[in-house]
């Protein structure tokens, strides 16, 4: 277990998802104290029925998306190595999105600035409920010098290889 | 405004093309809650005095899609589907699971009305508050994954253009039918998720009728205000520990059945309940489980359970097709009802059945009666179109289905239901074959047999349900007791999944509900007025019937007559229904719903709910 004062990532494993969106409920009610999917900083898709995971930050070893930002509304948090949205200087411009090799930024629905995960300050409500219902999809773990970025992926990409794993050839009729 | 609902609906008649929103009373959805309840309130203000008038597959009959309060919050998110049925001819509140009540609810709306009929075929796109009526005749005659398939990529693409700088656009929720809505089959399902289907009722017939293909939803905005959102919070943990406790449900979800409602309770219809005990090792979960479970868990909205898997067949000749568990009742009407005994050919005829939009249980027990008439040299060969129907045969049985959602040849007349099938084929045969026919009131009855006394449903579980045989709602004394419909009735109104309230005490689901509309709800107020006035409106519905069918509770309400032969193998053999104890039993439970002994609403009864208007309407019955 990393300690608190460590940055931390959270390690993945898609093909476990069952698409309960437990982690919606749970990273909504933290940030926006609302039950509310698309304001949620980790979102689960579904774009072929079975083929159900979630897309959320990966926390590039360069983070293209910080880069990016115009108006330096993104900065990288020290203690936890998540990506921080100053929500007022952001320009909701969306150069952060196509910066990121998996697109994974969104708008807030309702407000005008870009939604990322912040690994909750340490502590990812989205790994609790995971790992509290038993499926382990998402597991917090100590942050090293690794790939991360090969965890940017757009939903696209991902939903093939998934869909590939469970359907196999079938994949080209459901896609 | 409640808290806890949208606020608005959103009607959209589809003969002009036109929508609008709606707003209902706070006394309305204070009674009636959402989902079931609704619509029965719904349906009867806007169709009961001409009810039995309406044709079920007409312009005038209603088709609704409304959530409840609890949709969302409650872990495990449902959709009520409802309307006339074309089935019973009454209204059934048939409930499908997915997103698609949780985006609606995000979109704003807590329910949508159709009404009219389209010229060509259409779908509806909602996004929040824009509301596009599509053209859909390049998804017409589309099965149910290549439907979703193209209107997943198609609204996504739709979303990017009109939304560019919001980033990803995630899939919207799509109900949908396959080619049996299409053509009006009254064993159609309204559908989500390639197996997901709102079966009972046959709404998918009505959705075809309006030639609407499909309703995507995607809302953007958060779930509707909680009156106490720290306690909805807490109680949520309680719903997801309930469930985490139990490991049969998580790991197998009905999964387990196939084998287990044969070989232990004897209460699986085999060869169209003509037995209902088998022993087949051959059909035990394991070996759906190691053979072809590609997905252990898969779930809906905020659902702790997952009973839900996914399955594929890796070799063989059904090599590639692909569906749920499938789940106990699939299972089971596809399995041993049809004689039907392997996972992978009970695999390849629910992925037959799914992609053609059928009802299994419906169908499977329209082909199950079939057979067995087949069986008895009544349907010969040349009656099915050429198809040898032995049990046992997969492939005869998806031909047949095949031939059930085109309406072709034979399959035009099972397209009707069993019901209506066996009264014509009597006609035509000059035999009585209604009582090969397991059914109530013209719907299936579930894959749960009561003649062992070990299942869950008991002598009028079927026979006084308002939803014939509907195994979601069964029926019996006491009222307020877990086997009354008058429980599931507030799951259904709530619109959540009823399989994460089992093991939950009834009164955390009414601190549920109070947590998220702020109404206070005692167990007599729901029990003795609430569900009472929605049972009420769903059997005068069910009473008044037409246009082409008309039920007598004296005949109809009524076990189907194979539940009196003697089981014939296994540990209940000569096991039957006691005829005494459900007449007896049904005299009682008339009683205590306020029934006359004809089985129809007493004035008295009526009035003390403030049902007057109905009383009226009812007149008609009682001379």
């Amino acid at each position: 277990m990393p300690t608190k004062k460590e940055p931390i990532w959270i390690a993945r494993d898609l093909s476990k998802c069952s698409g309960c969106r437990k982690c919606e409920i749970a990273c909504s009610l933290f940030h926006e104290n609302r039950i509310w999917p698309e304001a949620s900083r980790i979102r689960v898709f579904m774009l072929v029925p079975g083929a159900d995971f979630p897309h959320f930050c990966a926390q590039c070893e360069d983070y293209p998306c910080v880069e990016a930002c115009p108006v330096n509304a993104l900065s990288i948090s020290k203690k936890t190595g998540a990506v921080q949205v100053k929500t007022k200087a952001c320009i909701a411009c969306g150069k952060c999105i196509d910066a990121c090799p998996g697109r994974i930024p969104h708008m807030h629905p309702t407000e005008s600035y870009i939604i990322i995960c912040d690994l909750c300050k340490g502590n990812p409500q989205c790994v609790k409920v995971c790992q509290e219902g038993g499926w382990n999809v998402l597991k917090k773990v100590s942050r090293g010098d690794r790939a991360y970025k090969l965890y940017a992926r757009t939903p696209e990409e991902i939903t093939r290889d998934l869909a590939f794993k469970m359907y196999g050839e079938k994949v080209e009729e459901l896609l | 405004m409640i808290l806890g609902y949208a606020g608005k609906f959103l009607e959209v008649n589809l003969s002009t093309e036109k929508t609008k929103e709606l707003v209902l009373e706070d006394e309305v959805l204070k009674n009636y809650v959402g989902g079931r309840g609704l619509a029965a309130k719904i349906l009867w203000d806007r169709l009961g005095t001409k009810w039995e008038t309406i044709d079920p597959l007409g312009p005038e009959n209603l088709l609704l899609f409304l959530t409840g309060p609890l949709t969302g919050y409650f872990p495990g998110g449902r959709t009520c589907v409802s309307g006339k049925s074309p089935q019973s001819n009454g209204m059934v509140g048939s409930t499908v699971g997915g997103e698609f009540g949780v985006e609606l609810r995000c979109a704003g709306y807590d329910g949508i009305i159709v009404n009219g009929e389209a010229e060509k075929p259409v779908y509806l796109l909602v996004k929040d508050s824009d509301v596009e009526v599509s053209d859909a005749s390049h998804v017409w005659g589309k099965d149910a994954k290549q439907t979703v398939r193209i209107l997943t990529n198609e609204c996504r693409e739709f979303l990017k253009k009109r939304f560019p700088k919001y980033g990803e656009w995630k899939e919207p929720a799509v109900l949908y039918i396959g080619p049996a809505g299409e053509n009006k089959v009254r064993t159609a399902v309204v559908a989500a998720k390639w197996t997901h289907a709102a079966g009972y009722g046959g709404y998918g017939a009505v959705m075809g009728s309006k030639k609407l293909k499909a309703v995507a939803v995607k809302g953007t905005g958060p779930l509707p205000e909680a009156a106490d959102l720290k306690k909805v919070k807490r109680l949520i943990q309680v719903i997801n520990n309930n469930a985490y406790e139990s490991e049969l449900w998580r790991r197998w979800g009905t999964g387990a059945g196939g084998y287990e409602f044969g070989a232990k309770t004897s209460s699986e219809p085999v060869r169209n309940w003509q037995d209902e005990w088998h022993d087949e090792r051959s059909f035990g979960v394991d070996q759906f489980e190691n053979r072809v479970w590609i997905k252990q868990s898969w779930s809906d909205f905020g659902c702790p359970t997952c009973c839900l898997k996914i399955a594929m067949v890796k070799t063989g000749k059904f090599k590639g097709a692909i569906s749920d568990n499938p789940d106990y009742e699939m299972q089971a009407y596809l399995g041993p009802n049809l004689g039907v005994f392997t996972p992978e050919e009970n695999v390849f005829l629910a992925s037959t059945i799914e992609d053609l939009g059928l009802c299994g249980i419906q169908t499977g027990n329209v082909m199950g009666f079939a057979a067995e008439l087949f069986q008895r040299g009544i349907l010969t060969k040349k009656d099915l179109d050429g198809i040898e129907l032995k049990w046992g045969d997969a492939e005869a049985f998806a031909a047949l289905a095949k031939k059930i959602a085109f309406r072709e040849g034979v399959g035009d007349l099972l397209a009707e239901g069993t019901y209506r099938a066996a009264l014509k084929i009597g006609k035509m045969k000059k035999v009585d074959v209604l009582k090969y026919a397991v059914q109530s009131k013209g719907i299936s009855i579930g894959a749960h047999g009561i003649r062992s006394g070990k299942d869950y449903p008991e002598a009028i579980s079927y026979v006084c349900s308002v939803q014939g045989g509907d195994h979601t709602s069964t029926t019996g004394l006491p009222l307020d007791g877990s086997g009354s419909e008058l429980g599931e009735i507030f799951n259904d109104s709530g619109v959540y999944c009823n399989f994460n309230s089992f093991g939950v005490p009834r009164k955390v689901k009414f601190d549920f509900y109070q947590a998220v509309t702020g109404i206070e709800l005692t167990r007599r107020e729901w029990f003795k007025t609430k569900a009472l006035r929605i049972l009420q409106l769903q059997r005068a519905m069910l009473l008044l019937g037409g246009p082409d069918l008309k039920w007598k509770p004296k005949i109809d309400d009524a076990n189907p007559p194979r539940f009196y032969e003697p089981l014939p193998s296994g540990p209940y053999k000569g096991k039957t229904a006691d005829k005494a104890k459900v007449e007896e039993e049904k005299r009682r439970y008339y009683e205590a719903v306020g029934w006359d002994e004809n089985g129809i609403p007493k004035t008295e009864a009526l009035k003390t709910l403030g049902l007057k208007d109905v009383d009226k309407t009812l007149e008609k019955l009682r001379q």
